[in-house]
C-alpha cells in the first residue's frame, strides 16, 4: 500500500504510532486505521466498535474487535495496557467525554485524539453569512442527522487539556490539502493530538 | 424423498457419514472416581493435513451428538450443525479436518448411564458416577491424541459446547490455537440452574423412572418429554415464537377433549417432546444437566488470570435475543480477555431467534467464524468484504 492512498488523518497517525507497539482503537469503525497500522507499523491492535455491520467488516480484515460502546468499554482494561489508545473522530460522539478521556489516559501510555474543528473558518463563514448550522467536509452532517454530540474547537481542546492537566506532546493540524501550522483554530479542519496523563 | 435426493438437495454436504468409536482403558474423573473403560463416539470429515495443523474440534450442546453434518445411511435428518459444516461452508471440510464426538455421559455411542457397567453387566443407571464438563473435555483430549492431533486449529461449540470450549482453554491451552465459545457462560446463573432443575424433577417425578433403573422396561418418556418442552421454550425468544406460531389454532374441528393442543405452539412443543424421547436417554439428561449446573470455569483461578500470557486467539459470539444465555454472560468472557490482554473478538449478533440462534443458518455467524478461522489458519490477515 502506498502512503498516498491512505486517508490524510490516518497517515498522520501512522507517523505518530511507533512500530511494533500496542494500540487500542476506540470507535474503530470498519477497521481501516487499525488495518493500516498493523500492516505498515506491525502493531498489535485491538478495536472497540458499537455497530455490528462495521464489526463484520473488521473481522473480514482479520482484526480483533470488541462489540460495545466506548462509554462503558474501557473500564475493563488494566492500567497502561496499551502503548496508544486512539480516539480518532470519535471523541465528539461519545456521551461522557470526561470519563472516557480519563480512562483512556489510564489504559494507554499515550492517547491520540483526532476531531473536527468547529471553529474552522468555513464553518464560521457559513454561520455568519447564512445563519445556519455549518456543514463541512469534516462535519458533513445536517443538524438532524449528525452523530456528533459535542462541538468543540482547537482552542476548546487546548484549554480543556490545560484545565485537566493533560500533557500535549504533539499537535498536528490539517486542512483538506495537508498539514498547516498558521492559526490552527481558524484554518485547521481537523486537529490531531498526542497526549498523556 | 430418498436419501440420495436429500443429500443432493443440500448443497455442499459432507454426504453420508458414519459414527466411529474409540475405547480407552479408563478415566479418573474430576471427583476422584474411576470409570473403566470409556468409549467415545465420534465422526470426522475432511482430511488431516501433513502438518496436522487443520484439525477443528466441534463440541455439542445438551442434546447433541457426534453427528454434526451430513446424513446417516437410511436416515432423513442432517447433522445438528449441517449449515455450518461442509465443503465451502464456515467450517470448510475442503480446508479443515473436522472432529465431533458425543460427550461422556451421553447416549449416542459414548459411555453414559445407559451403557453396560462391566461390574454388574447391567446398565449403570444411577451407579454411573457424577461427571463434569472437564471430564468430557478430558475424553476429547484422549480422542485427539488417538487421532494424532497435537494442536487443534480451534475448538468451538455453543451453549454447553461453549462451556467445554472454556474448559479446553483452562485445561489444555497449549493444545489449541484458537477457541470459539458461542452463546455460553463461565457458570450457570440461578435462573439457568432453575430451568434445569425443573427438567430433572419432571423426569424423576415420572413413575416409570424408578430411581433410574428403567432399562429393559418402559422409559420415563412423559417426564423426559416435559423436560424437553420446558427446554424448547427457553431456546426460543418471545419474538421468534410470535413470528413462528402467532396465536394460530391447530384444528378447527370439534374437540374431543377440553385440553387438546389447540394452539400451534402447543402442538409444536408436544411434537418436540414426543420426538425427543425416541432419541434421548432420561438418565443422560439428568447427568449432563447436572454437569452444566456444576460448571464454573473460574472455580480455582479467575479466567483472566488463566488467559494471561497464552497465545490462543478467541472469538466470542452472543445473540441479542438469547435470554437463556444472555449476552452479558458472553461479555464476562470478553472482559476476561480484556483483563488478560489476549487478542480477542466479541460480537453480539442481532438475530430475532433466542438461544437456538447458534444452530440456525445465520450468515453473520458463518461470516465471523469463517474469517476468524482463516486468519488463525493462515496466521496473516485476510482481506474480505461483507455485504449487508
Amino acid at each position: 500500500m502506498t502512503h498516498e492512498n491512505i486517508r490524510i488523518d490516518h497517515r498522520v497517525i501512522l507517523e505518530v504510532v511507533a512500530p511494533r507497539s500496542t494500540v487500542l482503537d476506540l470507535g474503530c469503525g470498519t477497521g481501516e486505521l487499525l488495518y493500516i497500522l498493523i500492516k505498515e507499523n506491525n502493531v498489535r491492535g485491538q478495536g472497540i466498535e458499537i455497530d455490528d455491520g462495521a464489526i463484520y467488516k473488521c473481522v473480514a480484515k482479520g482484526l480483533n474487535v470488541f462489540h460495545g460502546d466506548i462509554d462503558s468499554g474501557l473500564t475493563e482494561f488494566n492500567d497502561k495496557s496499551f502503548d496508544y489508545v486512539i480516539l480518532n473522530q470519535s471523541l465528539q460522539q461519545i456521551k461522557h467525554v470526561n470519563a472516557v478521556l480519563k480512562d483512556a489516559l489510564r489504559v494507554g501510555k499515550n492517547v491520540i485524539v483526532g476531531f473536527p474543528n468547529f471553529a474552522y473558518y468555513k464553518s464560521r463563514l457559513q454561520i455568519f453569512f447564512s445563519g445556519r448550522t455549518p456543514v463541512t467536509g469534516a462535519m458533513p452532517y445536517q443538524w438532524h442527522e449528525t452523530p456528533n454530540l459535542h462541538f468543540l474547537s482547537i482552542s476548546d481542546f487546548i484549554s480543556y487539556c490545560r484545565l485537566k492537566k493533560i500533557n500535549i506532546k504533539k499537535s498536528i493540524y490539517l486542512n483538506e490539502k495537508g498539514n498547516i501550522s498558521l492559526l490552527p483554530n481558524l484554518f485547521a479542519q481537523t486537529g490531531i493530538y498526542l497526549i498523556s496523563g | 424423498m430418498t436419501m440420495k435426493e436429500k443429500t443432493k438437495l443440500s448443497e455442499n454436504s459432507v454426504g453420508v457419514t458414519q459414527t466411529k468409536h474409540f475405547t480407552f482403558e479408563g478415566l479418573t474423573l474430576e471427583n476422584g472416581e474411576k470409570l473403566v473403560p470409556v468409549t467415545i463416539a465420534y465422526e470426522t470429515y475432511g482430511d488431516l493435513n501433513e502438518e496436522k495443523s487443520n484439525a477443528v474440534l466441534i463440541v455439542h450442546a445438551l442434546s447433541g451428538d457426534a453427528h454434526v453434518a451430513g446424513i446417516h445411511e437410511g436416515q432423513n435428518d442432517f447433522g445438528w450443525w449441517h449449515s455450518m459444516v461442509g465443503p465451502g461452508k464456515a467450517f470448510d471440510t475442503n480446508q479443515y479436518f473436522i472432529i465431533c464426538s458425543n460427550v461422556l455421559g451421553g447416549c449416542k455411542g459414548s459411555t453414559g448411564p445407559s451403557s453396560i457397567n462391566p461390574r454388574t453387566e447391567r446398565p449403570y443407571g444411577l451407579d454411573f458416577p457424577l461427571i463434569s464438563i472437564g471430564d468430557m473435555v478430558d475424553c476429547q483430549r484422549r480422542l485427539i491424541d488417538h487421532l494424532g492431533v497435537k494442536k487443534l486449529l480451534t475448538v468451538t461449540g455453543g451453549s454447553m459446547g461453549g462451556m467445554q470450549v472454556l474448559s479446553w482453554l483452562i485445561r489444555y491451552p497449549d493444545r489449541i490455537r484458537s477457541a470459539i465459545p458461542i452463546a455460553t457462560a463461565i457458570k450457570h446463573s440461578p435462573q439457568q440452574i432453575a430451568f434445569n432443575e425443573v427438567g430433572r424433577q419432571a423426569i424423576m417425578a415420572d413413575p416409570q423412572w424408578r430411581g433410574g433403573d428403567y432399562y429393559g422396561r418402559s422409559a420415563p418418556t412423559k417426564g423426559l418429554a416435559l423436560a424437553r418442552m420446558i427446554g424448547h421454550i427457553t431456546y426460543m425468544s418471545d419474538i421468534s415464537m410470535a413470528e413462528r406460531f402467532g396465536r394460530q389454532k391447530k384444528n378447527h374441528d370439534t374437540h374431543p377433549f377440553k385440553f387438546t393442543a389447540d394452539f400451534e405452539v402447543e402442538g409444536y412443543l408436544r411434537y418436540q417432546g414426543d420426538n425427543f424421547v425416541k432419541r434421548f436417554d432420561a438418565n443422560s439428561y439428568l447427568y449432563i444437566t447436572k454437569a452444566m449446573d456444576n460448571f464454573d470455569v473460574s472455580q480455582k483461578r479467575p479466567l483472566h488470570d488463566v488467559l494471561k500470557g497464552i497465545d490462543t486467539k478467541i472469538l466470542v459470539i452472543a445473540f441479542k435475543y438469547d435470554w437463556l444465555y444472555p449476552a452479558y454472560q458472553s461479555k464476562e468472557i470478553a472482559r476476561a480477555c480484556k483483563l488478560s490482554g489476549i487478542e480477542a473478538t466479541y460480537c453480539e449478533i442481532d438475530s430475532i431467534y433466542g438461544h437456538d440462534a447458534f444452530l440456525l443458518e445465520l450468515k453473520e455467524e458463518a461470516h465471523l467464524v469463517s474469517h476468524f478461522l482463516k486468519k488463525v489458519f493462515f496466521e496473516y490477515e485476510v482481506t474480505g468484504s461483507y455485504d449487508t
